[in-house]
């Protein structure tokens, strides 16, 4: 199925969702990767406040390349959630719904999604300029210092992702199985 | 006697950095074409299409293809009837990748320390490899790496008695391992035999070759071939979203090792394999 959603992407939104659905976001959603999520993870047990709210958070696992002068921003894909895993649950227990990256989640995430009603989000690994030509502004939030690793506010007009992991669904598992599947039933039906 | 001043390498280092990550080689570029034509399974054609447009994108906004512009890998085959001149060799090489890195809009992605990390702001230092050749020649090649397939890729030290399965065996487990993490169609760079860090280098050299090409020993030529067929009966496909495409190419390369010894590395590469040459 094909859904068209305007953050912030409450639970409500997100509900219905299924793995291996098209999803075209608009809105803000915010970048964080290694770096970030690990001082946001200091801050979080040191009990102070965040450059960012949780509630409702988009959170774009990208690190940019620099903007070419004229534009919002450079080559931007999806870099690999798994280095986010530890950090994870506990930003979706402070409100966080939506996740947007690439690659396999451990067990304690996508428990932690199917607890919390939280989706995650995939774009095509490697895909940086057609996620680029989505993006209508770059605004930084915190950490410059931190480079293509900072918090960025991005203003996104039909980004397309594609449902990797909501409730019990997994496409990775799904997307092999299926596949894999309609070789089996081909190769029966010659047999 | 020629001299080459290294003015010029660090030229050529700055122009690869930039072509590379902006336009994926022809290579590349025949294997999607190739692949698209195998594949049975819709939604992976789709995906492989994405991908192209992609690449076009790229070029037609002056972006990289991908925003991990990487770490930069650098080979240079030094002629022996060169003369260097005009400063250090290695500080050209990493004035090449400051330059290109730079003026290219690419991605600073280098911590200055492993452990307590510290971006250095301007991607060096380069990953810098010379090897020096008979002639009066310098080749200079960049293989900007990411890490998204870089942290996927396993070495092994193997018994000799696993002998040729162990070793398609654990060519085999490290594409299955990957899953969907470095941006299937992956290419495999493997090395087989030589000392531990030979190995690992042989498989990192082996991602400079031509994705088309085969190794010109038919043994191994053949096994190439026979694990690309095994690899795509995965059903991990593009992006890990299912279907045939796993991976591109399986490309070897070996050196003699001990008899107590059979070393096998996998360096795992992306539907973004970046490599470019000039010789000086």
């Amino acid at each position: 199925m094909e859904y068209r959603l305007q953050t912030p992407l409450t639970k409500d939104k997100l509900k219905g969702l299924h793995a291996g659905d098209q999803v075209l976001i608009s809105g803000e959603i915010y970048t964080a990767r290694d770096a970030a999520h690990g001082r946001l993870k200091e801050l979080l047990e040191a009990g102070k406040s965040l450059p960012i709210d949780l509630e409702n958070l988009t959170v774009y696992y990208a690190g940019p390349t620099p903007a070419p002068p004229g534009t919002p921003v450079g080559s931007i894909g999806p870099t690999t959630a798994g280095r986010m895993d530890a950090y994870t649950p506990a930003l979706l227990e402070q409100g966080m719904t939506a996740m947007i990256g690439k690659g396999a989640r451990s067990p304690e995430v996508m428990e932690a999604i199917r607890r919390s009603g939280a989706v995650y989000f995939g774009c095509i690994g490697g895909a940086g300029a057609l996620a680029a030509r989505c993006i209508e502004k770059s605004e930084l939030v915190a950490w410059e210092d931190l480079g293509s690793e900072a918090i960025r506010k991005l203003t996104v007009r039909n980004f397309p992702v594609t449902v990797l992991a909501c409730g019990d669904e997994n496409l990775y598992e799904l997307g092999k199985s299926n596949y894999l599947a309609s070789l089996r039933s081909q190769a029966e039906s010659k047999a | 006697m020629r001299s080459l001043d290294v003015k010029e390498i660090t030229k050529a280092v700055a122009h690869l950095s930039i072509e590379t990550n902006r336009y994926l080689s022809p290579d590349m570029e025949q294997a999607f074409q190739k692949a698209k034509k195998q594949e049975p399974w819709p939604l992976a054609r789709d995906t492989l299409d994405k991908i192209e447009e992609n690449i076009q994108a790229a070029q037609d906004m002056g972006l990289a293809i991908c925003q991990d512009t990487g770490m930069a890998c650098v080979f240079l085959e030094i002629g022996q009837d060169v003369h260097l001149t005009g400063g250090s060799l290695q500080d050209a090489v990493n004035e090449g990748v400051r330059q290109g890195y730079t003026q290219g809009y690419l991605r600073k992605s280098v911590v200055a320390d492993p452990i307590r990390r510290g971006n250095t702001g301007d991607n060096t230092p380069a990953v810098l490899y010379m090897d020096i050749v008979p002639g009066n020649r310098v080749k200079v090649s960049v293989a900007p790496k990411g890490f998204g397939s870089e942290n996927m890729s396993r070495i092994a030290m193997l018994k000799p008695a696993q002998g040729q399965q162990g070793v398609e065996d654990f060519i085999f487990e490290t594409a299955k391992l990957a899953g969907p993490n470095p941006c299937p169609p992956m290419v495999l760079g493997v090395g087989i035999g030589g000392t531990f860090e030979r190995c690992a280098l042989l498989a990192k050299k082996a991602l400079l070759r031509s994705v088309d090409s085969s190794n010109s020993d038919p043994f191994y030529g053949k096994m190439e071939q026979r694990l690309l067929e095994r690899i795509n009966e995965l059903g991990t496909g593009p992006a890990g979203y299912g279907g045939k495409t796993t991976a591109l190419a399986v490309l070897i390369e070996t050196f003699p090792t001990h008899i107590a010894g059979l070393p096998v590395a996998v360096n795992v590469s992306c539907h973004v394999t970046r490599h470019g040459s000039v010789e000086l």
